[in-house]
């Protein structure tokens, strides 16, 4: 599954991960009628140093369970998930405590990540505490992380409270609170879908020249590809669980190969007058994630199902710069 | 061109807070005509939503009317009585919220509160209110054995869905719809504006969308009202002012929105925040924020004026629009304002 052409070994790994929840109470599970959901269900991908990639699906697809893996606020309850090597599930300790900050998630609402009582420089000293960074570097570590995400005036902010602050604003100093201890990986679950539009942009520019500057590998968890496409070279679409396709993000977007992947492409609204209405391909109504439908789990949307895949789930097939997950770019044997 | 079916002039709506008024809506006008939809957009506190929730006149207890009036079929529902309102609602003018999950009973079955809407409003009988019911449910493409089934048992899409078919449930003439697609997935949203596209084609409907994605609106309406800190900034057809705005800030809001249908291109913020509107700044609100700002235009309020036919902008450099166009596709335009 390599691509042959790694330059040194990949910072994360996961190699059939899972995570799958029990539904249904105590009383369910001794009439034996308990199920599982399969929030993630197999998922194998590497992230070379300094990668952006895009985590692309609807809700209810596993990105944001994947999201919570890599960060390991959930554990892989099936298969591996690495971090340099380490795995993530097997910290403890120190070890795990080395993790976190080496490992930062930055959240969807601003308004809510945030402690309402504390100070900014509160927000962001915490962290710094929290790793037991002596005190007297606080102060100029907090600042540098301030200018890294473009709130230059940084003595408006630092005594402010979080209501003080407009959602852009908010979200830059999540961003800090994230990068003040300078991680090699990020996660960043929908960080600008609570933000207005003429705020947004800024927001995701400081986010991809942050990352691209200082080098960081990245996640960024996203049901919009516009948007992906914007910070991310390489995207992993998922659906139900697994993943249908891995590839650099330009490729996805002028040529899917998944059939739900060309649905999804096909469904992105343009800001242009002339765009096609032409029905999408794909047939309608999500399926239940506690049945889902056996082999191909997209096989009862998908216009161009054919027999197998019914009955086998398709396994990872190697097409141009791609990995597919699809019977129809199997190898004719 | 037709008789509109709902003309606002200059419609106001305040907010009482503490012993002051903040003015959400200030002096809107425009034009819906029938069979048609209008895109009205702005960013979170322009006043969009308020606007459209007063055309129903379900309003917080703290706003007001403050002046203007909205003609709907030669009547100006700001004038009338509550009684005339009510008969009004869901027969001709029907609201179709965000979040359906919080307009839908979670007791009672669907199919229970489409024939409650059926009954009670629509004066149906028991057998006629279920034929409809299931008709309905046909149109918005839900299977009519869901009729059922509780709110809770339906996934986002297709509650909004059925949100749809109550707002349709009584025939109305008009539907507000305020960012029903905002909360849901790419692939079920095209398929709910589809929907309603559908709907204007073959029941010659209107609706006014609110929306704060310029990608719906080119999507799928006929017109765009562009809404600024509480005043309308730009108002025309859809394909004109999107692809030749006449408002700088209708401009900004283009170069900050991604664009998947064309090269990867950078997207430029709008630098700073909206104003207060407790404490507006004096001439053009946007002024603070516009890289063409004059002297004049932190003085006087620019009024909507025509760019070209019935494209019209509140702006005072409406003439040099062509220009400014031009130049607000530049990044750096951006960086400091004037």
């Amino acid at each position: 599954m390599k691509d042959g052409h790694d330059q040194g070994p990949p910072l994360v790994r996961l190699d059939a991960a899972e995570l799958h929840f029990p539904v249904g109470g105590v009383v369910a599970q001794l009439q034996g009628r308990a199920t599982v959901v399969k929030a993630v269900d197999g998922v194998t991908f590497e992230l070379r140093r300094g990668e952006s990639v895009g985590l692309l699906g609807e809700s209810g697809c596993g990105k944001t369970s994947t999201g919570r893996m890599l960060v390991r606020l959930d554990k892989a309850t099936g298969g591996r998930v690495e971090f340099d090597g380490e795995d993530v599930s097997g910290l403890t300790g120190d070890a795990l405590k080395r993790f976190r900050s080496r490992v930062q998630l930055i959240f969807q609402n601003p308004f809510e990540a945030l402690n309402p009582r504390f100070t900014i420089r509160d927000v962001l000293a915490e962290p710094l505490e929290n790793a037991r960074i002596p005190r007297a570097e606080h102060e100029e570590r907090i600042l540098r992380a301030m200018a890294l995400v473009k709130l230059g005036d940084a003595g408006q902010f630092m005594d402010r409270y979080p209501h003080q602050l407009s959602g852009g604003q908010l979200q830059r100093i999540v961003m800090a609170r994230a990068l003040i201890l300078e991680p090699e990986f990020v996660v960043a679950d929908e960080p600008v879908s609570m933000l207005d539009v003429s705020v947004r942009a800024g927001v995701l520019n400081v986010f991809r020249d942050v990352r691209a500057q200082q080098g960081i590998t990245a996640i960024y968890i996203s049901h919009d590809l516009a948007l992906v496409r914007y910070v991310c070279e390489r995207t992993i679409v998922m659906y139900l669980g697994r993943i249908v396709e891995d590839g650099p993000t330009e490729d996805i977007v002028a040529n899917p190969l998944h059939p739900y992947t060309q649905a999804l492409v096909a469904a992105v609204p343009v800001p242009h007058p002339d765009q096609s209405h032409a029905p999408l391909p794909i047939g309608r109504g999500a399926p239940d994630p506690r049945n889902p439908p056996s082999g191909c789990t997209f096989r009862d949307r998908c216009p161009r199902a054919f027999d197998r895949c019914a009955v086998e789930a398709p396994g990872p097939t190697h097409v141009q710069n791609r990995i597919v997950h699809c019977h129809l770019h199997e190898p004719k044997t | 061109m037709t008789q509109p079916l709902l003309t606002l002039k200059d419609l106001s709506i305040a907010y009482r807070v503490g012993d002051q008024d903040t003015i959400a809506v200030e002096g809107a006008s425009f034009d819906v005509q029938p069979g048609s939809i209008v895109g009205l957009v702005g960013e979170s506190g322009c006043g969009k939503t308020t606007l459209a929730r007063s055309l129903t006149r379900v309003l917080a207890g703290n706003a007001r009317i403050a002046g203007g009036e909205a003609i709907f079929d030669g009547r100006d529902i700001m004038a009338l009585s509550e009684r005339a309102m009510n008969g009004l609602r869901w027969r001709e003018i029907a609201f179709i919220p965000q979040s359906a999950m919080n307009s839908l009973d979670p007791v009672y079955t669907v199919g229970t509160q489409l024939a409650e809407v059926l009954i009670r409003r629509g004066g149906l009988g028991r057998t006629a209110a279920r034929t409809r019911a299931e008709e309905l449910f046909e149109w918005v493409g839900i299977e009519t054995n869901r009729l059922g089934d509780y709110p809770h048992q339906f996934s986002g899409g297709m509650r909004q869905r059925v949100a749809i078919a109550l707002a349709l449930a009584l025939d109305p003439k008009l539907i507000i719809a305020d960012e029903p697609v905002t909360a849901l997935d790419v692939i079920v949203q095209r398929q709910i504006l589809d929907q309603l596209r559908e709907l204007k084609e073959r029941l010659g409907i209107s609706v006014i969308l609110v929306t704060h994605d310029i990608s719906v609106v080119a999507y799928v309406c006929d017109r765009v009202v562009v809404m600024y800190a509480g005043r309308v900034v730009e108002t025309g057809p859809m394909a004109a002012t999107l692809t030749a705005p006449a408002h700088p800030y209708t401009m900004g809001l283009r170069n900050a929105f991604p664009d998947l249908a064309s090269a990867a291109g950078e997207l430029t913020p709008i630098e700073g925040a909206p104003p207060d509107l407790a404490s507006p700044p004096p001439g053009c609100r946007f002024a603070p924020r516009c890289p063409f700002a004059e002297a004049r235009c932190r003085t006087d309020v620019p009024g909507l004026d025509v760019y070209d036919g019935d494209h019209l902008a509140a702006c005072h450099r409406i003439p040099e629009a062509e220009t400014l166009r031009a130049r607000a596709v530049v990044s750096e335009t951006w960086e400091a304002p004037a």
